[in-house]
């Protein structure tokens, strides 16, 4: 255990979780085309849209997150101090 | 009269503290698996309606009133109480467990009070309690933490009570009722401001992150568990669609959020995501309609599992480590898998992951808010939904359990915590599975149903983007051995800088005074010196004949003033 790289963390197995992941991706997206999603407020059943609003929700909140970061962030021993 | 106080649920549990505090170990354990048993027998079987009354200074409290929403509540309490004591009790201090379990008897006792003055009381037991848990942890900056937590909660408490005498003055009622009404006034107000402080609503919601994760590994999973959710409950009972509560639930959620995906310590992260969680619930309230009050309950009762469960997970890793920051930690899924199987359940279950509880009562709020047309707080919580994967339901697990090698090989759980985890992992797939033992239980009719193919379609293309978004975004979030700064800088720096100053600023003004006083009084010494000393006035000699001459005129002075007063 202590010698071998442990499966899960070999390049090989990584990439192959990687082409998985986006195989998963690619899976949800599709299968919209076979069940319709009606959505509740007209926009939420455009094609994909969850798929692109969980996106770029995301990103907004890192980016937000990050900017916010660099006037809120200080040292760990702040209140030590 | 003693068979209905034993089949008082608060009361079982005060009495197992009582005997975890003082009788020998094999006693208190015996007592803390059958004190929770018979408290959830107690609570199960108990009758709807005021069933304990006491007479108070010509009041009647009701000390012990039921309903479908306060059981629900009180089961998922006594739940926590049981499964929390199986995680803890081999390797928590006695002190924080008969301390962690009185905490738990006031929370049902909050759950079942009748009236403001019996949930008062309980309020504040539940304050003292849990400042005695977070005590617990032992270091000086559990301490602190504590100390600050405890004159928070004190003076949220003192702002109920205010609250509470305004409206038995008003109104001539002490029953807990809907007070939605209310909020015209300024009592109506200071009973929403006191019960909003312990929901960390904002302004104040710093208290919750700076304080829980000060307690030891065992004691943040039961602070996780009642202080917020009791509040969420008494929100529930007193202001159901208050609208103010729509804008501080979605404040609460994004706050979560952001700062969580700013932190660096694991347990930090998970205490952020509790004001997230209790973000949702907050705003279920305040939308105020039946599916929404059965989503704020039935989120309640998810969420108390699944985050006792990932706080379990996470203390685990503190036990066997000592290391609780993302930056210590990393690829710990090799020697603790129990710990991280049972984490990531709980990670999914948060981000209401299909299949699992979060998904089966989390969308009940989201059903709510479509039903009542409000569109921007439905895609706000949606947002909202795919940020909760981001920060908790991968963040946890991925920099706990991947990330990087740490090199650190820790033994997985001692087999207590792995049994409780694995109860409370069983339990998020159960009810994500088969969620309508809980729909049952909920104070409305449930006409809902969790899983439709066109919602599974929505939801995982949502989840997992996010989670496409989280690993392209990977560089964006390294930690950083860094803390955020919060509206509690303000009492933990600005105050403690302006009192330091206003201490300077006095001991300048006193330290001058004395000067002044001092010199005066050396002036005054000088010249008395100068008068009675050497060659002065008093201390010359004088002759015979000017003696004379004093003494005959203080003599005919005094006889003046004999005839003159006789």
């Amino acid at each position: 255990m202590t010698d071998q790289v442990h499966f899960l963390r070999r390049p090989a197995t990584i990439r192959k979780l990687w082409i998985l992941l986006w195989a998963v991706l690619a899976l949800t997206v599709a299968a919209q085309v076979f069940i319709p999603v009606e959505g509740y407020f007209g926009v939420d059943g455009w094609f994909a849209f969850a798929a692109v609003f969980g996106f770029l929700s995301c990103a907004a909140m890192v980016f937000a997150a990050k900017a916010l970061g660099a006037l809120l962030k200080r040292k760990d021993d702040y209140y030590d101090r | 009269m003693t068979a209905d106080l034993l089949a008082y649920p608060p009361l079982l549990l005060l009495i197992g503290a009582a005997i975890i505090a003082t009788a020998p170990r094999p006693v208190g354990v015996a007592a803390m698996f059958i004190g929770p048993l018979a408290a959830l027998w107690a609570v199960w079987t108990a009758p709807e309606g005021v069933t304990l009354a006491a007479p108070y200074l010509g009041l009647t409290l009701e000390i012990m009133e039921v309903s479908p929403v306060r059981r629900l509540f009180a089961l998922v309490f006594t739940l926590m109480t049981l499964v929390g004591g199986l995680f803890a009790f081999r390797q928590a201090a006695r002190t924080e467990l008969a301390a962690a379990f009185a905490y738990a008897g006031s929370a049902l006792g909050i759950c079942f009070s009748g009236d403001l003055l019996t949930l008062f009381l309980f309020w504040e037991m539940l304050a003292i309690f849990s400042t005695i848990v977070i005590w617990s942890g032992g270091t000086e900056k559990a301490r602190a933490a504590g100390q600050r937590y405890a004159v928070l909660h004190l003076l949220g408490g003192l702002v109920l009570m205010a609250g509470i005498l305004g409206l038995w003055s008003n109104t001539g009622s002490l029953d807990i009722r809907i007070l939605t009404g209310q909020l015209g006034t300024l009592s109506g107000w200071l009973v929403l401001g006191g019960v909003l402080i312990n929901v960390a609503a904002p302004p104040l919601s710093a208290w919750l992150a700076d304080a829980y994760p000060e307690a030891s590994a065992t004691g943040t999973v039961f602070l996780s568990a009642y202080t917020t959710k009791a509040a969420v409950l008494v929100l529930i009972l007193l202001f159901p669609g208050a609208t103010i509560l729509v804008g501080i639930g979605l404040y609460m959620v994004f706050y979560g959020i952001i700062y969580a995906l700013l932190e660096n310590d694991a347990r930090r992260i998970l205490a952020y995501s509790i004001v997230n969680q209790v973000g949702f619930m907050v705003t279920a309230v305040g939308i105020g309609t039946e599916v929404a009050l059965n989503g704020a309950a039935a989120h309640a009762f998810a969420h108390i599992i699944y985050k006792a469960l990932l706080l379990m997970s996470a203390g685990a890793v503190l036990y066997r480590t000592g290391r609780s920051k993302c930056t210590d930690l990393g690829g710990l899924f090799q020697t603790m898998p129990v710990t991280a199987i049972c984490g990531i359940i709980g990670a999914l279950a948060i981000s209401s992951f299909p299949f699992t509880s979060g998904f089966t009562t989390k969308t009940m709020i989201s059903e709510a808010a479509h039903m009542e047309g409000l569109v921007a707080v439905y895609f706000l919580l949606a947002a909202a939904s795919a940020g909760v994967f981001l920060h908790a339901g991968i963040k946890f697990p991925w920099f706990v359990f991947f990330q990087k090698d740490s090199g650190l090989r820790p033994k997985d759980a001692p087999w207590n915590m792995a049994a409780a985890m694995i109860i409370f992992a069983g339990l998020c797939i159960f009810f994500g599975l088969y969620p309508d033992p809980l729909y049952a239980l909920l104070p409305y009719p449930v006409e809902f149903e969790a899983y439709k193919a066109a919602k599974l379609v929505f939801y995982f293309q949502l989840l997992l983007f996010s989670g496409l978004a989280f690993f392209l975004l990977l560089p964006w979030m390294k930690r950083t051995e860094t803390v955020s700064l919060d509206t509690d800088w303000l009492y933990r720096v600005a105050l403690n800088r302006l009192a330091r100053k206003a201490i300077a600023g006095f001991a300048g003004v006193a330290s001058a005074t004395a000067a002044f006083a001092t010199g005066r009084v050396r002036q005054l010494i000088a010249a008395a010196e100068r008068v009675a000393s050497g060659s002065g006035v008093l201390a010359r000699s004088w002759s015979v004949a000017g003696s004379a001459l004093i003494v005959s005129a203080m003599l005919s002075l005094y006889i003046l003033a004999y005839y003159l007063t006789a």
